[in-house]
């Protein structure tokens, strides 16, 4: 058969380096719009506001239903329910038992955070529901506060910014406050955010202990076996491990009472991993000497009586609150919607 | 040697008490603050004045020093000695000692807690969460310190600590010095302003001398820009606060985090109402464990003055 001419020009553009290219683009582009068709359709719940970017993206890509948008939360779900194959969940307000239940058609729970404390992963596991967190993109900025916390309760930076404003320097010095560099550290859970938190923390010459559920072969820091011994042993003890039935109230008032009246309790885990009345008392009656909180058992609820101490510096769970790691992990939610959407593997599955 | 008969001059009350107490038993302490007519001293005690004791607030001026005739030491609690008349000690051969390095790590500390707390804005969140309004909303996003460049003016003791605290948040460090050095791996920039284009968080940490009196200028502020932050642990006359102030309050620059004023206990009002900025009563190496380490340093040069042995930390 003789093809016709243009044909023959057509395959000697596509048989060439620069033709095969463009070839490849085209079927891209093509894929892209087909994929993005597929997408657009699929429906996706958001638990609560928590990325004005995030929302957009997702009101781009996805057919966006909004948990908070209707009043009566239980009717809004059972007119919607079986439209949603997706839930955009976080630190707030997760995918509990309920939810899902309720969700029939549930595929996956893309979370945008790295706790998972607040999904129902047992049931998840069950329904073979396919989750997935946001770890690594956060991990550096909570480190950050972490130090951040331990300077600015040691060094009473909140306290001497405000006696400054306030015209209080005029008639006084600011009193001395205690140093960190060389203060030990001891660090409840060595993951990812653990050992950057001790990465950082050596460099200011602090001897690092930890405590985790086994001995981890690769780390050059003192393990202690009891999270009891580690707060005997340690000027500053740091929450940095999973919220877990275990490891709820894991500092607890024998914990605390091991820290002691010159130790430092710095929690930017979880607000149930610290039995926060007995937190409350120790502090007000002298027991401990100070805290730098980011998280609480009540969020936004904080007890008031913390806010007359000058040795506690709170912080409203602002973690991984930066404009560059919002949108990583915004970034990392799309990619693994998008990746179950399309058959491709996840990014960063738990289950 | 009774060293109770030795005069030692102390030139303003310094915390914690501990020096004041230990010069008070061992020397015939004279309270320099107690006379609101300093003539009123001096006139009467000059001639068994045989140390002064100063600090970064009131050290020994030649004022001080001509009042003086028996002077034969300064022994200042303080790192910075530009309240000193070095000139004037080197020709009267009147020793001066200092405390280095004990206030390297909590002035590094500090440095780097402001980076903290100023890209973080730990202090405002810390006043949003006690005013009650984390019920209304949460607080707004800030920005991140891992990875930043961090341009460090002055790789001495202090600066070096920085940059070793700093690398552990993986930021690349580039410094600027009177000449480079020879053993550091870090990025050397032959001006400040070179330095201020190439970097995204400024600290000062060198020495304060006549050649580093504004060394933060308008056009460096310029070139760290409207992104950039300025750290100053040094002293307030490094920076032109005239041209911070203008340049914070108009945007022109990102942010500060200051421990040090051109007039202290003076600051600008003007920057009380910003949020991009943490504002600190020189609190550099105020720690209770640096400050009893200094004055056992000042303690233990003064006695090895009197005891003519080798003073521990001279500078002169």
């Amino acid at each position: 058969m003789r093809w016709p001419s243009f044909f023959h020009r057509r395959r000697r553009k596509f048989s060439s380096p620069q033709g095969r290219n463009q070839n490849l683009h085209r079927a891209l582009r093509i894929l892209s719009v087909v994929s993005s068709k597929l997408m657009e359709n699929k429906g996706v719940l958001m638990t609560c506001p928590m990325s004005s970017y995030l929302e957009e993206q997702l009101q781009k890509r996805f057919r966006l239903l909004k948990l908070w948008d209707s009043q009566m939360k239980a009717d809004f779900l059972k007119q919607n329910s079986q439209l949603i194959s997706a839930v955009v969940g976080n630190t707030v307000l997760g995918a509990d038992s309920e939810l899902i239940d309720s969700l029939p058609n549930l595929e996956i729970v893309s979370s945008n955070s790295v706790g998972l404390d607040k999904i129902d992963l047992v049931k998840c596991k069950e329904r073979g529901i396919r989750v997935t967190n946001t770890p690594d993109v956060l991990t550096d900025d909570v480190a950050d506060l972490a130090i951040g916390l331990a300077l600015a309760t040691l060094r009473k930076i909140s306290v001497a910014d405000g006696f400054l404003r306030n015209g209080l320097w005029k008639n006084s010095d600011f009193g001395l406050t205690t140093k960190f560099s060389g203060k030990s550290v001891g660090i409840l859970g060595l993951g990812r955010i653990g050992s950057a938190i001790a990465k950082r923390a050596k460099a200011f010459g602090c001897p690092i202990g930890y405590h985790s559920r086994s001995r981890k072969p690769n780390a050059n820091y003192k393990y202690y076996s009891s999270v009891i011994d580690l707060a005997a042993n340690c000027q500053i003890l740091v929450v940095a491990c999973a919220l877990t039935d275990e490891t709820r109230h894991i500092v607890n008032r024998e914990v605390i009472d091991a820290l002691g009246p010159e130790g430092i309790l710095i929690n930017i885990g979880r607000g149930p991993h610290v039995d926060e009345p007995e937190l409350v008392s120790a502090l007000v009656e002298g027991r401990l000497g100070g805290a730098g909180l980011d998280v609480y058992e009540n969020e936004p609820e904080i007890p008031e009586k913390l806010f007359q101490l000058q040795n506690v510096v709170l912080l409203s769970h602002v973690g991984s609150d930066t404009v560059a790691t919002c949108k990583a992990m915004a970034d990392l939610v799309l990619a693994n919607l998008e990746a179950h959407f399309l058959g491709k593997p996840l990014l960063t599955p738990v289950v | 040697m009774d060293s109770n008969s030795i005069g030692v001059l102390m030139t303003c009350p310094m915390s914690p008490p501990y020096l004041e107490q230990e010069l008070d038993r061992r020397y015939r302490l004279l309270r320099f603050w107690k006379f609101p007519q300093k003539s009123e001293l001096l006139k009467p005690h000059s001639q068994e004045i045989r140390a002064v004791v100063g600090n970064a607030t009131i050290g020994a001026n030649a004022e001080l020093i001509d009042a003086l005739p028996k002077l034969e030491i300064v022994s200042s609690y303080s790192v910075g000695l530009d309240k000193i008349d070095l000139a004037k000690c080197k020709e009267r051969g009147i020793k001066v000692t200092y405390t280095p390095d004990l206030i390297t790590d909590d002035a590094a500390d500090l440095g780097i807690a402001l980076i903290l707390a100023v890209l973080r804005k730990i202090c405002g969140c810390d006043l949003f969460v006690r005013r009650g309004l984390w019920k209304n909303g949460d607080f707004q996003l800030t920005s991140k310190f891992t990875g930043k460049s961090v341009g460090i003016i002055g790789l001495g003791r202090i600066g070096t600590a920085i940059a070793k605290r700093a690398e552990a948040f993986d930021c690349p460090i580039s410094y600027y010095s009177r000449s480079e050095k020879a053993d550091t791996n870090y990025k050397y920039y032959p001006s400040v302003i070179d330095l201020a284009s190439n970097c995204q968080i400024l600290v000062v940490a060198c020495s304060l001398t006549p050649e580093t009196r504004h060394i933060i200028n308008r056009e460096v502020i310029d070139a760290l820009g409207p992104k950039g932050v300025l750290i100053n642990i040094g002293r307030g006359p490094h920076v032109d606060e005239a041209e911070l102030v203008s340049a914070l309050v108009e945007g022109r620059l990102g942010g500060a985090g200051l421990d040090v004023f051109e007039n202290e206990p003076e600051a600008p009002e003007e920057l009380f109402g910003l949020d991009n900025v943490v504002l600190l009563p020189h609190v550099g190496s105020g720690t209770i464990e640096t400050r009893t380490a200094m004055a056992d340093l000042v303690l233990g040069n003064l006695e090895a003055h009197f005891l003519n042995k080798p003073l521990l930390t001279p500078v002169v």
